[in-house]
């Protein structure tokens, strides 16, 4: 069966366009993409001139399954994400128990193939237990259909143990995602050191330890030569270590989050738990120099790092409370702030959102080229709406961004060229 | 007369004019606490809990006595020793507590902002006792009625908070508290135990002793927090005491007439030297506890009158 989307605005990240077209999609596949006069097809689609995208490949979304259903579960993350334009979950390891063998990633697999309407890639964890001593099975991992090795927001501090997965991951090909930290100068902060964090008391971290733990990775990467990448950079101080590892040629690439290029740490205010995550959000000048280094391509991917907590996990004294944040609902509309501030064009940020992260995953998705999955997103990026938390599909409610003013609305999100989320329902 | 707010959470919110009409009320209290009969009723027929998560002597009693002299119906609650060595969180037990209908709660925490967060969930008045590093308004208010009465004023002075700004709730409030009436504010102290950021406050920020007390006229020493310290702020305590301890040498670089104070309880050979700590002509420690519950008078009177107007 032939669809065709007609009058679109087609956002394609590879060629770095937005124009209108067309786009035709057959058993499921994206054929054919152009503009001028349409061609044939069984079914038609009339965008009624908005934006049609590849689908975003989210990297490190917590689906709480196994062990946490009761804040979210593949079912919920995967209504949330067909509504958020997410077509690929790319899912953490750091569940309880973790996903470090091949039989517990099959339960994801199968968990997901049963309840979810967009696509899974699991991650599985670097070490056994993301306890930081022994690696996993990286082999049976990968056979299982893991697309990288990650132990989440928890840093194996010891540099030995690392240094074996490294090499061992190496001779596998084997994408690892670390989360570049210095765990003794973060251990136990909730905020970024400065004024604001002496000002209310909170235990902070200076920024200096993610370029710390950058460094440390990055001489790990020239020392084994492992596909590396760092999972979220923050500051701006890290950012020049990053360009040296690409500059010399190390197979190195890094995403950020889109809470630290949308937010920073005044919003954290009278301290509200919403805004804790991990990293802290950084000062007003770091969330600058990250959106320059999306634009430039120095950071290639952009998530969510969906984090689902329940009330009872936020509600406490700030220094308690959990970390992590909901995202996948307001990905887009949050990226759009962006592109309202002509800060970063479509292109560019679905370059970040959906292409580079598939690339990296060795995905085929990402992209509007003939002989790619029809995995794709409609939205209106203008649309304007007040976010209400007790809306949203996802189990937990912990995000940021109730009671604000957004603009940009997901119409409808295709995967495999089969619908899975429609606005008008 | 104006004071605007529900709760008591700290100097943050204070506009100046509710900060002299604190203190104004404080004065007149002062006088009622050295009365032969020591007994208002500005609090009577209400309930005052005060609920410590930390462990705390001084503070629990002067506010225990402040409501009694007021006439108020006074409990006190160790929490430590009860409900949440069971699990209870702190809103389930705000929630408990909100139930028996008290008309103040007096609250501490060890943790920074876990105050704010209780007031959200009750319906009474909340006064902040200390809330982790944050905030500890009462101590502020108190240190400020004590340099006014010795000073003369509480403006356009050069006043030094010396010691421990790192682990100090009292730090934070005395230096908003001090800003506000437009004083001269430094810190002094190792860098390790100033945090970073400090200098952003408007403040001016020695680590030599001798520079930062130079020409002072109020020189407010801070406990040494051991027990906050998870290790390695300073080489040793004698070394601390050696470049930091406030001893008649260092003072000497202060105003002649420098007034002397310290939040208690003291380490005496760690951050001063207990001869100075003693001296009635430079040290108004002792006066400090004294004006303690009369602030706290004045904020829970205050508070009450809020209430009052509120529920009318």
């Amino acid at each position: 069966m032939t669809i065709l989307f007609k009058n679109a605005r087609l956002i394609d990240p590879e060629q770095g366009t937005d124009a209108p077209g067309w786009l035709l999609v057959s058993g499921g596949t994206i054929t054919q993409a152009g503009t001028g006069p349409v061609p044939h097809s069984d079914e038609v689609v009339d965008c009624g001139g908005k934006c049609l995208a590849p689908g975003i490949v989210d990297i490190g979304v917590k689906v709480c399954e196994p062990g946490e259903r009761h804040k979210e579960s593949f079912r919920t993350a995967g209504l949330a994400a067909a509504a958020g334009g997410v077509t690929t979950m790319v899912t953490r390891a750091d569940t309880v128990p973790a996903i470090d063998t091949p039989e517990v990633l099959e339960f994801v697999t199968r968990r997901a193939g049963e309840d979810s309407p967009v696509r899974i890639a699991p991650m599985a964890a670097l070490t056994k237990g993301r306890a930081g001593r022994e690696m996993v099975e990286i082999g049976f991992l990968l056979d299982a259909g893991a697309v990288a090795f990650s132990d989440g927001d928890t840093v194996t501090t010891d540099t030995k143990v690392l240094s074996r997965a490294f090499t061992y991951a190496r001779s596998l090909d084997a994408l690892v995602i670390a989360h570049p930290q210095e765990p003794g100068l973060s251990n136990g902060a909730s905020v970024t050191s400065g004024k604001f964090a002496a000002l209310k008391g909170l235990p902070a971290v200076s920024p200096m330890a993610e370029r710390m733990g950058l460094d440390r990775d990055i001489a790990l990467v020239e020392m084994t030569g492992v596909k590396y990448h760092a999972d979220q950079i923050t500051t701006r101080r890290a950012l020049p270590a990053l360009e040296r590892a690409k500059k010399n040629g190390f197979d190195v690439t890094a995403g950020t989050s889109i809470h630290h290029l949308t937010l920073n740490l005044l919003d954290v205010g009278d301290f509200r738990t919403f805004f804790k995550i991990k990293p802290p959000l950084r000062s007003e000048n770091d969330r600058l120099a990250i959106v320059e280094a999306v634009a430039s391509g120095l950071i290639d991917t952009i998530s969510s790092f969906h984090t689902p907590q329940d009330e009872e996990s936020k509600r406490l004294p700030f220094e308690e409370a959990a970390s992590g944040a909901v995202g996948l609902e307001t990905l887009l509309p949050a990226a759009m702030q962006l592109y309202h501030a002509e800060m970063l064009s479509l292109p560019q940020l679905f370059r970040a959102m959906a292409l580079n992260p598939a690339k990296r995953l060795g995905l085929p998705g990402g992209r509007l080229s003939a002989g790619a999955p029809a995995d794709l997103v409609m939205f209106d990026p203008d649309a304007p709406f007040v976010l209400n938390r007790f809306e949203m599909l996802s189990k937990s409610k912990n995000t940021p961004f109730d009671g604000q003013r957004m603009q940009g609305r997901v119409l409808q999100t295709w995967v495999g060229g089969a619908k899975v989320f429609d606005a008008k329902g | 007369m104006t004071f605007r707010g529900k709760h008591l959470l700290g100097i943050e919110p204070l506009h100046p004019v509710e900060i002299i009409t604190i203190l104004d009320l404080a004065d007149e209290y002062v006088g009622l606490n050295r009365a032969s009969v020591k007994h208002a009723d500005a609090l009577t027929g209400l309930t005052q809990i005060n609920m410590f998560f930390e462990n705390s002597t001084r503070t629990q009693a002067s506010f225990e006595l402040a409501g009694m002299r007021l006439g108020a119906d006074v409990m006190n609650m160790q929490m430590q020793a009860s409900s949440i060595k069971k699990g209870e969180t702190l809103i389930d037990t705000a929630l408990t507590l909100n139930a028996m209908h008290p008309d103040l709660l007096v609250v501490r925490h060890p943790h920074s902002g876990a105050v704010d967060l209780l007031a959200q969930k009750v319906n009474c008045a909340v006064l902040n006792a200390g809330d982790g590093r944050h905030e500890h308004p009462t101590q502020a208010l108190l240190d400020a009625l004590t340099i006014r009465r010795s000073k003369g004023r509480l403006h356009r002075l050069n006043i030094a908070i010396c010691g421990d700004i790192a682990h100090s709730r009292v730090a934070r409030s005395n230096i908003l508290l001090l800003g506000k009436m437009e004083n001269r504010v430094r810190l002094v102290g190792p860098p390790t135990l100033i945090p970073s950021g400090a200098a952003d406050w408007g403040v001016e920020v020695y680590d030599d002793m001798a520079k930062g007390l130079e020409g002072c006229d109020v020189v407010m020493m801070l406990r040494l927090q051991k027990e906050r310290m998870d290790g390695g702020f300073i080489p040793s305590e004698r070394e601390y005491y050696h470049r930091y301890g406030l001893d008649a040498g260092k003072l000497a670089h202060a105003k002649e007439d420098a007034i002397v104070m310290h939040p208690g309880p003291m380490n005496r050979g760690v951050e001063i030297d207990g001869t100075i700590a003693d001296d009635i002509n430079r040290s108004v420690i002792q006066e400090q506890v004294e004006m303690g519950v009369a602030v706290r008078m004045a904020a829970m009177d205050l508070l009450a009158r809020n209430l009052r107007a509120e529920a009318a």
